[in-house]
């Protein structure tokens, strides 16, 4: 059993019955309108947060039982509103991503970091400091962060928020390229395109329960999005190649 | 980086320390012979100022730097948890019942008062572990502590009393002992040993809290070594030295460019310059011509301490910081 799985998960007003079985080898989108509970979802499935009612279990193993540091060596989790306090260096600031990992060797180590670096193409700016780099470049090098824990499970808030176009894509991709790995990715979308062209599944949430579950093509299909966030709405073009008309 | 800076650091303070011990309204000739007085002066004055100085500098240097590591602000002090006014107001307590003469009883209450503001600090900052709130309830400690300081010296018994506190208030390390020393070296080098425990969840915060949560940061374990960490080495000196403020505010900040910019990298380098620059101003403080006796420690870096700050709110305002 390689799933990250919710049952019957309640949190005061914020999450109601969430009852989801998420696939490794997979780009999960969660979506929904604001105030949803798609964050509350993430942070649940983070462990971040506890919830009032049901449980999160990964790999058949409840979060909740499990070691912080188990538990991050295997969730990678990038926030909403990532921060760098200090101005570290790409590499530095990567590195962080080695800290569940106290004692293993440091060559491991300095390989995960290498290939994290490799992975967001950071070559380049390995050794600028963080407050040199552009927005794209910032959210690169915060996602190789993730990466360098070499987690099982990819959760990302939003990731691609701040991102222009060619950056967006260009990360998109490298969340295919780890899931074409094996890993679990669930991110949470507010462009419902991108996850109607890029997830391979859909869990879309409203008032804090799952109301469309299933391939982008059918839980975003335009019912869906009328009911959920009340606006008459479109697909146009064909299925992986979709923009989404409010007219 | 690191390491250079930790050698160049150690060198510093192995050329600092002998200058020291020669320094002072009595200068020693380093090749002169040695007589009772100048033994007496080298080893019952001196000596125990110097180390002492080096402990409560390093003290002070970590725990400034896990203290800004910990609000992931370069303007963080180690004051702001309130434990250095609740030693205050401990030692106050002590003068004000006149118990300050008796060996130990003013370190023990300075303590007592160091612990009560942590147990407060425990007691209040909840079971999330959130910065916020500790902040919050560190400053809310400190003002109380603060008013309290006040309430005693108004009602102080006597006028020397009141001369008294307002005196040791000030911060010095002038008539200091071997004593204050063994008070204040096992506590200070157990909380600077407790601050570096907190070295990687300080680094993983760089990230923000739900960052390093999802990184295996247990926030109240961090949280119980910081109240640890601050309130041994801030405790231990307040309670030998009085208030020395700035040192753990200017170190971190004099440190950071040297190093990678990790908090845990910043603990060893600040615990070094901090015992450096507490040894070079105690000794300035020391050999200045002051009608009227000596300038006190405290006052001293308050003077460079406050323009430093200052400097620091216009970097920082310009985006530079």
């Amino acid at each position: 059993m390689t799933t990250l799985d919710t049952n019957r998960l309640g949190l005061a007003g914020r999450l109601a019955d969430v009852t989801l079985s998420l696939q490794p080898a997979q780009v999960t989108a969660i979506c929904g309108p604001n105030g949803a509970g798609k964050s509350t979802l993430l942070s649940c499935l983070a462990g971040l947060l506890i919830p009032d009612a049901g449980t999160v279990t990964l790999e058949g193993q409840p979060l909740a039982a499990m070691k912080p540091a188990q538990r991050a060596k295997a969730l990678g989790y990038l926030p909403q509103t990532p921060e760098v306090a200090w101005d570290l260096s790409v590499e530095t600031l990567v590195s962080l991503g080695r800290l569940p990992w106290r004692g293993a060797p440091a060559v491991e180590a300095q390989a995960a970091i290498d290939e994290a670096i490799a992975a967001m193409d950071l070559e380049q700016f390995r050794h600028r400091p963080v407050s040199r780099l552009s927005g794209g470049e910032r959210a690169r090098a915060l996602m190789a962060r993730v990466l360098a824990t070499r987690p099982r499970w990819l959760l990302a808030d939003e990731p691609l928020a701040n991102l222009d176009l060619a950056h967006a894509g260009a990360l998109v991709r490298r969340f295919h390229g780890q899931a074409a790995q094996g890993r679990g990715v669930v991110l949470v979308l507010h462009d419902l395109a991108t996850a109607m062209n890029h997830a391979d599944r859909a869990v879309v949430l409203s008032e804090g329960r799952v109301v469309a579950d299933g391939a982008p093509e059918s839980a975003l299909s335009s019912d869906v999005i009328a009911r959920v966030w009340k606006t008459p709405a479109r697909w146009l073009g064909e299925p992986g190649a979709r923009a989404l008309s409010l007219r | 980086m690191n390491r250079r800076l930790v050698l160049a650091l150690i060198a510093a303070l192995a050329l600092a320390v002998p200058l020291s011990l020669l320094a002072g309204r009595v200068w020693i000739h380093p090749l002169a012979t040695a007589s009772a007085t100048t033994t007496a002066i080298l080893f019952e004055l001196r000596l125990p100022r110097a180390v002492l100085a080096l402990v409560l500098g390093s003290g002070l240097g970590a725990a400034g730097a896990a203290m800004q590591g910990f609000l992931r602000n370069p303007l963080a002090d180690p004051g702001l948890f309130g434990i250095a006014p609740g030693a205050a107001l401990g030692a106050v307590l002590s003068f004000w019942f006149g118990y300050s003469a008796a060996p130990y009883l003013l370190p023990v209450f300075s303590l007592a008062g160091a612990g009560g503001a942590m147990a407060l600090l425990a007691l209040i900052a909840g079971r999330d572990g959130g910065v916020a709130l500790f902040t919050l309830a560190g400053l809310m400690i400190a003002s109380l502590a603060g008013a309290l300081m006040s309430l005693a010296i108004s009602l102080a018994p006597t006028p020397f009393a009141m001369s008294e506190i307002v005196t040791w208030l000030m911060g010095a390390l002038a008539d200091r002992s071997w004593r204050d020393v063994w008070i204040a070296a096992p506590l200070t080098l157990a909380g600077i040993g407790v601050l570096a425990l907190a070295g990687r969840s300080l680094d993983a915060l760089t990230l923000g809290e739900a960052a390093a949560r999802s990184l295996g940061v247990d926030p109240r374990r961090l949280q119980a070594l910081m109240i640890a960490g601050i309130g041994l080495t801030v405790g231990a000196g307040v309670a030998v030295a009085g208030i020395i403020g700035f040192v753990g505010l200017m170190v971190p900040h004099l440190v950071r460019p040297f190093t990678d910019r990790r908090p845990s990298s910043l603990i060893l380098p600040s615990a070094l310059a901090g015992a450096l620059l507490l040894l070079v101003a105690d000794c300035l403080c020391r050999v200045l011509p002051l009608a009227g006796g000596e300038l006190r420690l405290g006052i001293a870096l308050s003077l460079i301490g406050a323009p430093f700050f200052l400097h620091l709110l216009l970097k920082m305002r310009k985006g530079l910081a």
